[in-house]
Parts: structure tokens; sequence; C-alpha cells
């Protein structure tokens, strides 16, 4: 009202433009640090891998202690070594039966998990709990418990050197996170749809087709996603039962590499590694989003 | 009969009472749900209950896959406790699984809460840190860790760079459990974006009361972040133990099928790949599958038991 009073509302302003400006420094300050300290987390995180690439493309006499990540005389004479191969079997065979098996099991789980995802979200049958228990104390149940009976059936039917054991799980559901991350998925999914879908006389085969699969597409990609790289990555399953070596997997070929090569041949052996990750780092950048989304989502409704 | 009536019934002589209609409309509810389970009831029964119940009864016998199963009772569980490289298995599994398992959370919940922020490039870094458990268990990491840990390697350098020379962590039968946590730790960012997720839920405004009422940083997480994320903290703690029990191929490689230097990585799944597919004492195996399934199962329902004594859930206080 009066001349006092203006001064008065100035005189906050300016302070609270000073607290203002003091607040942002602290903002300012505060990121600096957070990314620095973040940034070189990811220095430290990253170093073992970079580490490996970058010593795929040294001499193998400059590789062990050699802590810089600069190659000085780089050339890509390791990975013409490992693209040779092993034992007269050619790298892209190794390749072609990684990619065999992932690419099947890929096909087998989203097949298999999505269909019995569907029974135990959407329908209401008899059992249903026990099985749904049974399936839950599936994924806990550590898998060395199963593999010498597997085994030995496999073994008596002659399967044993085929891919059919490694494969016959995936397309009967027997992983069962992937039916279990289907189900959260599902039982997400607006029930009226059904509802009306089934007042338009669909059964459940038409629901599951036209309704309930198309959105169900993230979750399906995550899954397809994970089977990918699990199978690329499994080890237990190709050691017990690939003993041909032309139809070894990447994993397995590379621990014959590491036994036949002498320790000196370090080039060799991290061009090899590298070869192997290539189509594993691939999907991670591609599809970084519905990998970590997946793991938020399964660890939250867990 | 309610079928025969409808097909024989053309002129509408009854419409089957609504309690008929609805027990139909469940038998067919039934075999729909049967015919679409039918790919998870095979496998289970094929490959996981089957194999269970075949491995309990192998588990009694002597069998080395060209001979009949013997009967042995008990025999294999009493060879096992007087198996000293039995024992050291389990010692080598639960010293990793006892030290790595809460290293590894620790690092994962601290990163989450640096991240948990509103900082810019933060879902950036949750994917970087994510990437070590993708491959963390791959054959090609192994051969890494291996490389990056022998004699003369680049941790014996570093090492000696700041005057320790503890030499080679993978000949060292005292170094290489360090390394192997070093490993489990370094794939800190699975349980990182579980954990991220958890703290999403964390309402804000139990933050600001707290700020309010005076309460410090330590005071905030003590009595809001830990008890309003036990449930997520459980879940990882299940997930991450189960895990950590099983752990194979990087032991294979680095220790090279063997378990050594002097038994120091011969973790409980690699000692029972020997017994059953290189020994071929399948029936000591499957006696060993057992022990590790009853351990893996007392764990979880102490879990479980436990958990309302230290789980907060915050739907039980509504």
């Amino acid at each position: 009202m009066t001349a006092a009073g203006i001064r008065v509302g100035s005189d906050t302003e300016e302070y609270s433009a000073l607290l203002r400006r003091r607040h942002h420094t602290t903002t300012r300050i505060r990121s600096v640090l957070f990314h620095t300290f973040v940034l070189a987390l990811t220095a430290v995180v990253l170093y073992p891998a970079l580490w490996m690439l970058m010593s795929s493309l040294k001499p193998s006499a400059d590789i062990v202690g050699n802590v810089s990540l600069w190659p000085a005389n780089a050339s890509l004479d390791n990975f013409v070594k490992a693209l040779g191969g092993i034992g007269g079997v050619s790298f892209w065979t190794f390749f072609r039966n990684s990619m065999i098996l992932a690419t099947a099991s890929v096909v087998g789980i989203v097949l298999s998990a999505s269909v019995s995802a569907y029974a135990f979200a959407r329908i209401e049958f008899a059992g249903r709990k026990v099985w749904f228990a049974l399936m839950i104390g599936s994924l806990l149940l550590p898998i060395h418990v199963v593999i010498i009976p597997q085994y030995i059936i496999f073994n008596n039917v002659g399967l044993v050197n085929t891919f059919v054991p490694l494969l016959l799980g995936k397309f009967l559901a027997a992983e069962a996170f992937f039916v279990f991350l289907m189900v959260q998925f599902m039982r997400n999914l607006p029930r009226e749809l059904d509802e009306a879908a089934r007042i338009d006389g669909a059964g459940h085969v038409r629901i599951f087709t036209a309704i309930i699969l198309p959105l169900m597409k993230p979750a399906l990609v995550t899954s397809a996603i994970f089977a990918f790289i699990w199978s690329w990555n499994d080890f237990l399953g190709p050691l017990l039962y690939l003993k041909d070596p032309s139809l070894y997997s990447l994993p397995i070929a590379l621990r014959l590499f590491v036994d036949q090569t002498s320790t000196s041949d370090y080039g060799a052996l991290m061009a090899m590694s590298v070869l192997a990750l290539i189509p594993v780092l691939l999907f991670f950048l591609v599809f970084q989003r519905y990998l970590v989304e997946g793991v938020a989502t399964q660890g939250l409704k867990g | 009969m309610t079928l025969i009536a409808k097909t024989t019934g053309t002129g509408g002589r009854a419409i089957p009472p609504p309690s008929a209609t609805r027990r139909r409309r469940r038998a067919a509810e039934t075999r729909a749900g049967y015919a679409f389970l039918s790919p998870w009831l095979l496998g289970f029964f094929l490959l996981t209950a089957g194999p269970m119940l075949a491995s309990l009864y192998l588990a009694f016998t002597k069998y080395n896959l060209f001979a009949d199963p013997t009967w042995v009772g008990l025999g294999n569980f009493q060879l096992l406790l007087q198996d000293p490289r039995f024992l050291q298995s389990a010692k080598v599994t639960a010293t990793y699984v006892l030290l790595g398992t809460p290293i590894k959370l620790i690092a994962a919940l601290a990163v989450a809460m640096l991240l948990n922020n509103t900082h810019r490039g933060k879902g950036a870094y949750r994917s970087v840190f994510y990437a070590p458990s993708l491959i963390g268990a791959s054959i090609s990491i192994a051969i890494v860790w291996k490389a990056m840990f022998i004699d003369a390697g680049i941790v014996d350098q570093v090492g000696q760079f700041f005057g320790m020379s503890p030499g080679g962590w993978v000949g060292n039968p005292n170094m290489t459990m360090p390394m192997f946590i070093l490993l489990t730790v370094w794939q800190f960012g699975a349980p990182m974006v579980i954990f991220l997720a958890g703290l999403k839920q964390v309402p804000a405004e139990l933050y600001e009361a707290a700020s309010v009422d005076g309460a410090g940083p330590i005071r905030k997480f003590l009595r809001i972040t830990l008890p309003m994320l036990s449930p997520v903290l459980c879940f990882n703690l299940l997930l991450e133990t189960i895990h950590a029990v099983q752990i194979f191929a990087s032991a294979f490689i680095i220790s090279g099928g063997t378990g050594g230097p002097a038994g120091s990585t011969l973790f409980y799944t690699l000692y029972l790949y020997m017994r059953g597919f290189v020994d071929f004492r399948m029936g000591y195996a499957s006696a060993m599958a057992w022990v590790l399934v009853v351990v893996v199962g007392i764990i979880t329902l102490l879990f479980f038991r436990s958990s309302k004594f230290w789980v907060h859930y915050s739907g039980e206080a509504k």
C-alpha cells in the first residue's frame, strides 16, 4: 500500500531470487558429482568387455598384463585365425548350430509358453490352482535334479548327439520362467475384451489368437529375446548332449578352443570370445528397453 | 444326459435347467483348459516330475549307465558324508553364496538408490549397468576373467602398481574365491533394475513427511526405504541365492573342468557333473542332486516363513 510495503515486497523478491540461484548452484554441483561418480562406475563396469574387444585386435604377446585398451598395432589376424575354426570344423558351422538352436528355442518357447499361459490366466478349470502352484515350484527347482534321468532317457532312445534333447523342453514350456512372465502379462489385460468376444460367439481359440496374442506383443518380444540369449549362452546342455564337433554350439566350441590352443595364443581366444558374444550384444543394443523393462516388471510382480 | 436332451430335443421340448447349462459350460471350460495347458503338462510330466522321481530312485542305487541299477539303500548318502571332495564342494558353494550374494545385493541397492533421482541420463546408465548380467554367465566372459586374473595379468599388474603382489589369482587357492565373487558382483545390474522398480513405488510423501519431522538421510533409509523395499529385497535375495547355488559354466572354464587349484573352485554343480558324467556314477550324482533340492527347498521355506517378521507389506497396514 505504502512505499514501505513496496520495499518489503521487492526485498523478498530479491531474497527469493538469491535463494533460487543458490539452489540452482547446489543442484549443479550435485549433478556434476553424480555424473562424475556414475561415469567412473560405468568405466569400471565396461572395462572387462572393452578389454576383451580391444585385446582381440592386439598380437597375442601384447594381451596378458596389458592394462591399456588402445591396440598399438591393431590387426584382424586374430579374427582370421578364429574364423579358421577348430579341428577341421569351420567357425561358421558352430555359428550355424548356435543359430539353429537359438531360433528354434525362440519359436518353441513363444508358442508353448503363450498357449499354456493362456490356460493359466484366462480359463477357469478344475485343478488349475494345483498346476499353477506346481509351475511356480518348478521355477525354483535346481535343474541338476532332472538332468541325470533326462540324459538316461535320451541316451536310451538314441537321441544323444542330436539337437532334440536341447529343444524338446522349449516346445513343451518346460522353462517355467516364460510361462510365468506371460501369465503375469495376460492377467493385466482387460477381461472385458474376452467377454465381449465371447458374447459374439468366439471360442477360446479365437479369443487367444485374435485378441490376446496381438495384445501380448511386448511380453512375446521380451520372452523371445531372453529365449534367444539364454539358448545362445547355454553351456551345460550342449556339453552333455553334443559329442560330435560338427554339431557343437559356440560355447562348447569355445571350450574346445581353450583346451586345444596353447595358453600363449590369447589373441585368437579373445577374437573367438568376441565373435561368440556379437549376437547377444546386438540384441542388447537393439532391445535394451525390452530387456530392462522385462526384468523390472518380472521382479515387482514376482 | 444333457447332450442327448439337446441333440434329440429339436423342437425345444425343454431348455435344460440353468444348473445343467452351467455344468456343461464348466466341463467345456475344463476341456479347453487342459487342451491349452497340454504343452506344459506334457513337459512337466516328461521332463520335470518324471525325471525327479527317477532321480529319487537312482539316489538309492548304484548305476553307471551300462549295467542295471543296483539298490544300495542309503549307501550313497553315507558315502557323501565321508567324501572330502563332496564336503569341499558344499563348503566352496556355501562360501560363494554367503559372501557373493550379500555383496552383490548391497552394490545393487547402492547403485539403484544413486540412480533413483531426477538427473538426466539415468536410463542409459541403467542399461549399461544391466549389460554384464546378460553376458556374465557366458563362456566368453569366463575366458576374459581368467585372462585378467592369471599370473602377470592385468589385475596382477594393477596390484603391483599399488604395492600389492598377490601374483595370479587363478592359481592361488586363497584368491580364487574373491575372483568368483568379483565376477558375480560385476553382474549387479539385474537386481539393481529390480530395486529401481521397487524404489519408484515408494511414495514421495513419506520422505517429505520425514523431512518435516527432521529425519536425516540415514534415518530415512532405515525407517522408510528399507521397510518399503523389503518385499523386493526378499525376492532378490531368494532369486540370487538359488541362482548362485547353481553356478557352473564359469567355474568349469576357469578351472578347466577340474575344480582346482586345491579344490578351491570345486563348486557343487561342478562336482555333481564330474561324478555323473565323467565318472558315470549316476546314483551318487543323483543323491547329490537330491541333497541340493532339499537344501534349496529348506532355504525357500525359511524365506517364506521368516518373511512375515522382516518383510513389510504395506497392504496389511490398511
